[in-house]
């Protein structure tokens, strides 16, 4: 009896123990099992995923409208069927940061770094004139010079007034004001928009063969055009600033001029991706055809002396010619060209013996 | 202060252009020119839904960044307007505008623009209220009368909601609570069911 208790006691004990044992590896287990379900439960769920194709068809909607998909409207029009473009906000971005801004400090840069020149140098000085003049531009090409030039500055004022016009202006006249002026600028714009691109094409197309690169314009170029000193450069009838300048208005100008005219005809039916692609290019070509007028303008004014004469007068002083464009001045004296007019009008003073 | 919105309840429009003929009328838009419009987008297939869209009286508003004039201005309503005094009819508004909502009427030949015409959330402008000046521009100037837009008063369903943004966002809320996540109308996975 007392035997068979004792050997229940001992089953007993051991039972317990391997309870112990077995429910320990359990909790291990299971402690590092349980936290894996996890992925067990994402993987299920792409997999039902995967299994259907069809996502959430409302999502898909509003994704439809954010990207700007196209659908039906009974109100006619440009773009009706279209509920939100995105182009806006990127043209809104571009015209009024880089556009507005930096095109305001390019300017500015360039005006003061004239001056700045100007007044260290005091400007390119002829030297002592001869006194005999050579026919440097004919009256055609200074009426299609003054024509166009006054146009373009017309357009330059009004255009750069919807520019900046509102961080300038409208502080100085007011918003009625400035409402008024703008009001009247941009029909102006508009309208002789047409009148100076007649003239911009003509123009081109007629000094087209002064602007033919040659070789003798990179030592031009190197030289700074002899503005920095260090002498006269080669040049022709046209040096190479001013064949950078032309060929800069045949691209940036022309570019400018055709993205003008799909602005200024909105009845093309240029949608509004497209007028925002034409707004920033006009934006960015004016501004760099402004630019280049600026130092053109102060280059052929108080920037050299005797350069003014010939556009205002048709005629140049021979010791201009001479300095500025010896290669020209060359082929005149050889006789080819225009060598009939050397010495032709107005000349005040005799002929002075060269130097 | 209330701050104006509109929100437009795709799951309820029914494209009945209500909201585009109340307009309309309210305010008597010259020919052409809609402030409002409706959109459908998967016209005629499963998913099909429409929208009422016009100006959104955004916050940062685009059309007012870029105009050069500066003739828009927000109200302490939160709604945008402007001042057709100043317009010179650029279009820079509409280039901006996410929605399309600056119309212009066509006044002169080549697509010459006259000044720009857009939703005013039935506010008027910045003549004196309800005055014949003010109605002439811009139309009715219901908010001074203590009335909301036509288009969403009108709307039959109820899509187009209008009118204080916390209270409108509320109805909206209580409708999405209610609703369920896809469409629940009777019969649609009979009617649309994969073949």
């Amino acid at each position: 009896m007392t035997e068979r208790r004792e050997n229940s006691k001992a089953t007993r004990a051991t039972g317990r123990r391997r309870m112990y044992i077995w429910s320990l590896v359990l909790m291990i287990a299971g402690s590092m099992a349980l936290p894996l379900t996890g992925y067990v439960a994402v993987g299920v769920l792409q997999a039902q995923e995967a299994a259907s194709d069809d996502s959430n068809p409302r999502a898909d909607y509003w994704r439809e409208v954010r990207g700007g998909v196209a659908g039906y409207s009974a109100v006619t029009g440009q773009e009706t069927g279209v509920l939100i473009q995105n182009g806006g906000q990127n043209w809104r971005q571009v015209r009024n940061g880089p556009v507005a801004t930096y095109g305001a400090w390019v300017i500015l840069a360039i005006i003061a770094a004239l001056a700045v020149y100007h007044l260290l140098t005091g400007g390119y000085k002829m030297g002592e004139r001869t006194g005999r003049k050579i026919l440097r531009w004919p009256s055609i090409d200074r009426a299609l010079h003054w024509y166009t030039a006054i146009l373009f500055i017309i357009l330059a004022i009004t255009g750069l007034s919807l520019l900046w016009g509102r961080a300038v202006l409208i502080p100085v006249l007011g918003k009625e004001g400035f409402a008024a002026w703008a009001g009247l600028a941009k029909p102006l714009h508009d309208y002789l928009a047409l009148f100076f691109t007649a003239g911009f094409v003509v123009a081109l197309l007629k000094w087209m063969h002064h602007n033919w690169f040659k070789s003798y314009d990179m030592e031009w170029l190197l030289k700074g055009g002899g503005y920095l000193g260090g002498g006269h450069p080669p040049a022709g009838f046209a040096n190479a600033g001013h064949k950078l300048l032309y060929w800069t208005l045949v691209f940036a100008g022309g570019a400018m001029v055709v993205s003008g005219l799909f602005l200024l005809f909105p009845n093309w039916g240029t949608e509004r991706a497209g007028m925002q692609l034409a707004n920033s290019i006009h934006g960015i070509t004016s501004l760099i055809c402004v630019g280049f007028i600026c130092l053109h303008i102060y280059l052929a004014t108080i920037g050299s002396e005797g350069s003014l004469e010939g556009m205002l007068h048709g005629y140049v002083d021979e010791q201009y010619a001479k300095n500025h464009h010896p290669l020209w001045y060359e082929e005149v004296m050889a006789g080819e060209g225009q060598a009939e007019s050397v010495g032709g009008a107005p000349s005040p003073a005799p002929a002075a013996p060269e130097k | 202060m209330a701050r104006m919105k509109f929100l437009c309840d795709a799951e309820r429009c029914i494209e009945c252009n209500g909201c585009v003929t109340a307009c309309k009328n309210e305010n008597e838009v010259p020919w052409g020119v809609n402030r409002r419009r409706v959109v459908t987008l998967d016209d005629g297939i499963p998913g099909e839904k429409s929208i009422s869209v016009a100006c959104m009286h955004c916050t940062d508003a685009p059309c007012a960044a870029v105009c050069p004039v500066d003739c828009f201005y927000t109200t302490d309503d939160g709604v945008v307007l402007h001042d057709k005094d100043l317009c010179i009819g650029c279009g820079y508004c509409f280039y901006a505008c996410p929605f399309g909502a600056p119309q212009y009427p066509q006044k002169e030949a080549f697509g010459v623009r006259g000044k720009m015409d857009k939703c005013t959330f039935c506010a008027g402008g910045p003549e004196e209220d309800n005055s014949a000046a003010e109605f002439e521009k811009y139309g009715s100037n219901r908010l001074a009368q203590g009335k909301l837009p036509m288009c969403a008063e009108m709307c039959a369903t109820k899509a187009l909601l209008g009118g204080d943004g916390d209270v409108v966002s509320d109805i909206y809320r209580e409708r999405i609570t209610k609703r369920g996540g896809r469409p629940d109308t009777w019969g649609w996975d009979t009617a649309y069911k994969k073949a």
